[in-house]
């Protein structure tokens, strides 16, 4: 007999409304027993969420990037297509929005968006400084606000640890000041691990933004451990490798153990995978499409697999 | 900073394909009257130079005068080429790189700063002494003519090509890839001053288009476009044509 692996994520405070939320969705997934199997996926459930080490605040496990999706510029329909894309994943329940002033126009086309859904105060504000000097980084932070149309941002982040010497110290004023609510650092593609671990080690951080995904897993060895230990929420990006791993997983059948988790294709499967890491607080895969912010948003609610199937995911698919 | 050699040029690419594409789209809808004014201004040009080489082809047949005569009364033909290509740079710089790409690319200032210095330099060849066409039907020039041929009528017919509709091809004046084309052609064309300046200045202006073909190759070779290979393979179509003018 196949052993069945999955967890309810037990993290998020079972409310009353939430557990009729999740009996109501229920049903629902019930009735629709007919559907495909794809449009079953897509039905969610209320999302899972972490709390934010540092507070509790309790943050849905799946989140929006804004890396390439965003840089629309003043393309209408891209500003059209980025504003469907915010409205549903806010509609579907997500919260956490993360860009950069790296990412060319993105945080333009959030602000475009933000302001034709009149400001939705569900929006939960990620950004970066990136900027190795502090007067210019300060100054590009007020801009970032000015961009997203933000009175403050929720957390802010040193991106790629760019002049976080200098930008540290600054950020942890603006918190204490009340003009932005956590402080964190970024990095991506596996880069300057070592610095990383460091500052995690010696700075009072709320959040730390890394890459991980089912190929890329070497922050499993120290920086995820290392996160828990010192109670620093974690941010995943590049949790689809920009897109190319789920394109490549496509060639292959989806194994047997997928349906029991509620996946329908390899994307909610590695998005699965990453946000069900018990270190893991958020992910932040970007997206053009309103149906696969929805399946996206799908991946982080109803069951979770567990440490053993986690092990087997990270198996199987490696030797594909 | 990681060291710049562990990035890929993958990890640096801001923008999707079907917004760099729509990019020219938007381009196109509102400088319409100025790709046609572009397309005259080519077929201008052709003739010019094919006007320019029939008549010192027939009067170096005939010895009746100096072709060299000939030559000094057709080089303001050349020197208007010039002008119009320096036009035509100082065109993409504004209305592509730094009204349109700067908003999704970090880099677009650079690339207009490129495209200012090309037109500076190709101005500046307008008002050299000693250019002039060159003066025979040759491999190189025949290549020249094809080259530039393809940058005015070849190079837009890509967009349909390769899928995309036709409000976004690419043109020359507006488009960066068929002006480093059209620039390499225009430099086919031309002879070989015999002035110091004119000649090193000549062929400072290969300089730029090339850099420029090696930088659009690997950007569409990043976005997953096929016709990336098309202008690299151009490119070195121009400079197999130029190494001829040596031999």
């Amino acid at each position: 007999m196949q052993r069945t692996h999955y967890l309810v994520d037990t993290t998020q405070p079972l409310t009353r409304r939430a557990t009729l939320t999740r009996l109501a969705a229920l049903s629902a997934g019930a009735a629709a027993g007919s559907l495909p199997l794809r449009s079953r996926a897509a039905i969610t459930t209320a999302p899972v969420t972490r709390p934010i080490p540092s507070t509790g605040e309790a943050m849905p496990v799946v989140g929006l990037g804004s890396w390439i999706t965003f840089n629309v510029g003043q393309d209408a329909a891209g500003l059209a297509a980025s504003t469907a894309v915010i409205r549903a994943f806010l509609a579907g329940g997500g919260k956490m929005i993360d860009s950069s002033p790296m990412y060319g126009s993105a945080q333009d086309t959030i602000g475009h968006a933000l302001k034709a859904l009149g400001g939705p105060k569900t929006a939960w504000s990620a950004d970066k400084v990136w900027d190795g000097d502090l007067a210019r980084g300060t100054a590009q932070m007020a801009t970032s606000r000015q961009r997203w149309g933000v009175e403050r941002f929720d957390l802010m982040q040193v991106h790629n640890l760019l002049g976080w010497e200098a930008h540290l110290p600054r950020l942890f004023e603006m918190k204490t000041a009340g003009r932005l609510r956590y402080v964190g650092i970024s990095t991506s593609h596996g880069r300057r691990h070592a610095d990383v671990a460091q500052i995690m080690g010696s700075q009072p951080l709320d959040f730390v933004q890394l890459t991980y995904n089912l190929l890329d897993r070497e922050v499993e060895q120290r920086l995820l451990p290392l996160a828990r230990e010192r109670g620093i929420a974690v941010i995943v990006n590049r949790p689809f490798r920009q897109g190319a791993l789920p394109q490549q997983l496509a060639r292959h059948p989806l194994p047997g153990w997928a349906s029991e988790i509620g996946c329908a294709d390899w994307a909610q499967v590695a998005l699965k995978f990453v946000v069900s890491h018990p270190a893991v607080t958020c992910a932040i895969p970007a997206t053009t499409r309103v149906d696969h912010v929805q399946q996206n948003l799908a991946a982080g609610s109803g069951v979770m697999p567990d440490a053993a199937l986690r092990a087997r995911m990270a198996r199987e698919v490696a030797a594909l | 900073m990681d060291a710049w050699w562990s990035y890929r040029p993958s990890d640096l690419l801001m923008f999707s394909p079907a917004i760099y594409w729509r990019l020219f789209e938007s381009l196109n809808r509102q400088a319409w009257p100025f790709v046609a004014a572009l397309l005259a201004s080519g077929v201008l040009v052709g003739m010019w130079w094919t006007r320019s080489a029939g008549s010192v082809q027939t009067l170096d047949d005939t010895r009746a005068v100096s072709a060299q005569a000939v030559r000094d009364a057709l080089a303001g033909s050349a020197r208007g080429a010039a002008a119009l290509m320096a036009l035509a740079w100082l065109g993409v710089a504004w209305a592509f790189f730094w009204q349109r790409f700067a908003p999704i690319s970090s880099a677009a200032e650079t690339f207009a700063g490129m495209f200012l210095v090309q037109a500076f330099g190709f101005g500046l060849l307008a008002l050299s002494p000693g250019l002039r066409w060159a003066s025979a039907l040759s491999l190189r020039t025949v290549c020249g003519l094809a080259l530039g041929t393809w940058a005015v009528i070849g190079h837009p017919a890509l967009a349909a090509l390769f899928g995309r509709p036709m409000l976004q091809a690419e043109w020359l004046g507006l488009a960066p890839d068929p002006t480093a084309l059209a620039a390499l052609a225009l430099l086919l064309l031309l002879d070989a001053p015999v002035q110091p300046f004119t000649r090193a200045l000549q062929r400072a202006l290969w300089l730029l288009p090339l850099l420029w073909c090696a930088i659009t190759s690997l950007t569409l070779w990043t976005l997953g476009e096929a016709q990336a290979g098309v202008v690299l393979a151009l490119a070195g179509v121009a400079l197999g044509a130029a190494a001829l003018r040596r031999r």
